[in-house]
């Protein structure tokens, strides 16, 4: 109950700041979830780092939804390590320009996570000072955690969710 | 900078850098890392790390699998404390699916996680030794991560990568040979220990080595998303085991060590310090064990938890169980979860996402190595070679970990 009451602590002082920016607002397991857009995401994570005190950047990542008009989303973790709350910060992004400011302005540690994800989803971190691939080989050509390149052979069908009856 | 390095001056006749290509499989590094340096004599200049030799896509193998097939990727994270990584995945799923499990099994699930913790810190602590030269540590202490891994095979059946236990608890009891032999390991181990330290914590040669090596502040640390052994080291008190407590962490009494210049030897007095303290979590938890009722390993949840296979022919309720499970047929919530746990090397954490099918819609793990990694290069920069070598050993990196 008392890291509700937190939460909802920290979620006036971003809607106060942000205001409609601040949406898709959720708390699944007790972690304070929402969605901002990229043009204030870095103001977004210096608030919460500064103002706010989630001092540590436990993790970047990103998330495809195919076919959707922003399709991919950039969770970004925070942990303030003094009140021991967790929280987590979606941004959707389209597909065709997957672009996102940089958090190495704001967080250090944030470069190979931002490599990382760009090197597995594609997603255009401007600003970053070493934006190349990190686990692939350079001259892979595809980004391989987007849903639209299947692990397996394509025309297998019995691993599809149907013969599952769902 | 340490009086006793030569300083290089500006007349130098041999002032053109060298570069070295150190890795990917160099016998000094202790796996997979590719490290490309410029050397002015002895000293790094600047280096570029080049990871991803044994990736392994992991996370995208993930999406194509039913929760109970994950377990054993997870075993090939971090491959030296394999087990923290399976408990850590079992509990992701059960804090999705809201599962609570008997307190007999999560002190089960403490001393299995305590023992690979000391499995793990017995590597780094001995490989320090090791590259500093002291080959004697190494070898008088790595026997007991035999005598570890001969409790884990009593447990599981498995040593290195052990897919051990299940979502929902364990896959049978921990059987009266294994008992006695954590009891054996117990009454051994800690007189080794202080062996290791006696001829270690104290030894010129060694301080000499690792003191005032590659310090960090606690700023820097944070800034680069340190966690674990590395940043303790470093000053900061954060454990997740104590912020956020999993499988009943808050019953046990344990200190966490810090330490103040972050340097290589900090980083090994944490760790000695953390390996005490784990025996001491063990003793608490097979003293805790006593007042549980006996022959509870798992959580009363049939349509998570994989019956027994006797079961599974002989009776019909565990076989229409069995076939859900192994088909991925179970009801999970659609829902995000991140749950994380304090694996040998810092926050491991896990972030699933699931849409309702039969496997996670994308699982990410949360690496301490391959984010404590990316300082290496930056922080080697201006040291001594064989001073980068023991940073790396200290630094604790798995390659299986890095890469995923």
């Amino acid at each position: 109950m008392e890291e509700t009451t937190l939460n909802n602590t920290i979620l006036a002082k971003l809607s106060e700041k942000f205001g409609e920016k601040v949406t898709a607002v959720a708390e699944p397991y007790g972690l304070l979830t929402f969605a901002t857009t990229k043009d204030v995401i870095i103001n977004v994570l210096s608030f919460l780092k500064n103002d706010l005190k989630f001092n540590f950047l436990t993790d970047i990542t990103a998330v495809h939804y195919p076919g959707k008009d922003h399709g991919i989303a950039v969770v970004y973790h925070l942990h303030n390590m003094v009140e021991k709350v967790r929280i987590r910060v979606k941004v959707f992004i389209s597909e065709q320009n997957p672009t996102i400011p940089t958090a190495t302005t704001v967080w250090k540690g944030a470069n190979w996570m931002e490599r990382e994800t760009y090197d597995l989803f594609g997603v255009k971190f401007e600003g970053h000072p070493d934006l190349r691939r990190i686990l692939n080989m350079d001259d892979l050509g595809v980004h391989p955690m987007l849903k639209q390149y299947p692990l397996e052979d394509p025309n297998r069908v019995d691993k599809k969710d149907e013969f599952f009856g769902r | 900078m340490n009086h006793n390095h030569p300083v290089f001056t500006d007349n130098d006749p041999q002032s053109e850098l060298v570069t070295l290509n150190l890795g990917p499989t160099h016998p000094a590094t202790h796996g997979v890392f590719q490290n490309v340096l410029q050397l002015d004599g002895e000293r790094i200049v600047s280096g570029v790390s080049t990871i991803g030799y044994i990736h392994r896509a992991f996370e995208k193998i993930a999406e194509h699998r039913p929760f109970y097939q994950i377990t054993p990727l997870t075993d090939r994270l971090n491959y030296c404390s394999s087990p923290i990584n399976n408990m850590g995945w079992h509990m992701t799923v059960e804090k999705l699916l809201n599962i609570q499990m008997p307190k007999r099994v999560d002190y089960l699930r403490v001393i299995v996680m305590e023992l690979s913790r000391i499995a793990d810190h017995i590597i780094c602590n001995t490989i320090i030794g090791q590259d500093t030269g002291a080959t004697t540590t190494f070898l008088y202490l790595f026997q007991f991560r035999e005598h570890i891994y001969e409790i884990f095979e009593e447990v599981c059946g498995a040593r290195l990568t052990t897919n051990i236990g299940r979502i929902g608890g364990f896959e049978r009891d921990f059987n009266d040979i294994a008992f006695a032999k954590i009891n054996k390991f117990l009454k051994e181990f800690p007189a080794a220990l202080k062996e290791f330290e006696n001829l270690l914590t104290r030894n010129r040669i060694f301080i000499d080595r690792t003191a005032g090596v590659a310090e960090v502040t606690k700023e820097t640390a944070l800034e680069y998303s340190w966690t674990g052994p590395l940043l303790r080291a470093t000053g900061v008190d954060y454990d997740v085991r104590v912020s956020d407590p999993y499988s009943s962490y808050q019953d046990f009494d344990f200190e966490v060590p810090v330490g103040t210049s972050g340097d290589i030897y900090d980083r090994y007095l944490v760790r000695n310090e953390e390996m005490w303290q784990s025996v001491r979590i063990i003793e608490q938890a097979l003293e805790k064990l006593k007042s549980e009722e006996k022959g509870i390993f798992h959580a009363d949840v049939p349509e998570f938890y994989l019956p027994p296979k006797q079961e599974v022919y002989n009776n019909m309720e565990a076989l229409i169980y069995h076939f859900k499970i192994v088909m991925g047929e179970i009801d999970a919530p659609k829902a995000e979860v991140y749950h994380a746990v304090e694996g040998g090397n810092g926050e491991l954490g896990f972030y699933l996402i699931n849409d309702g099918g039969r496997t996670p819609y994308r699982l990410h793990f949360r690496r301490p190595s391959f984010i404590n990694y990316q300082m290496f290069a930056p922080m080697s920069e201006g040291m001594l070679l064989s001073d980068a070598i023991i940073n790396m050993s200290s630094m604790n990196i798995i390659a299986g970990e890095l890469d995923a």
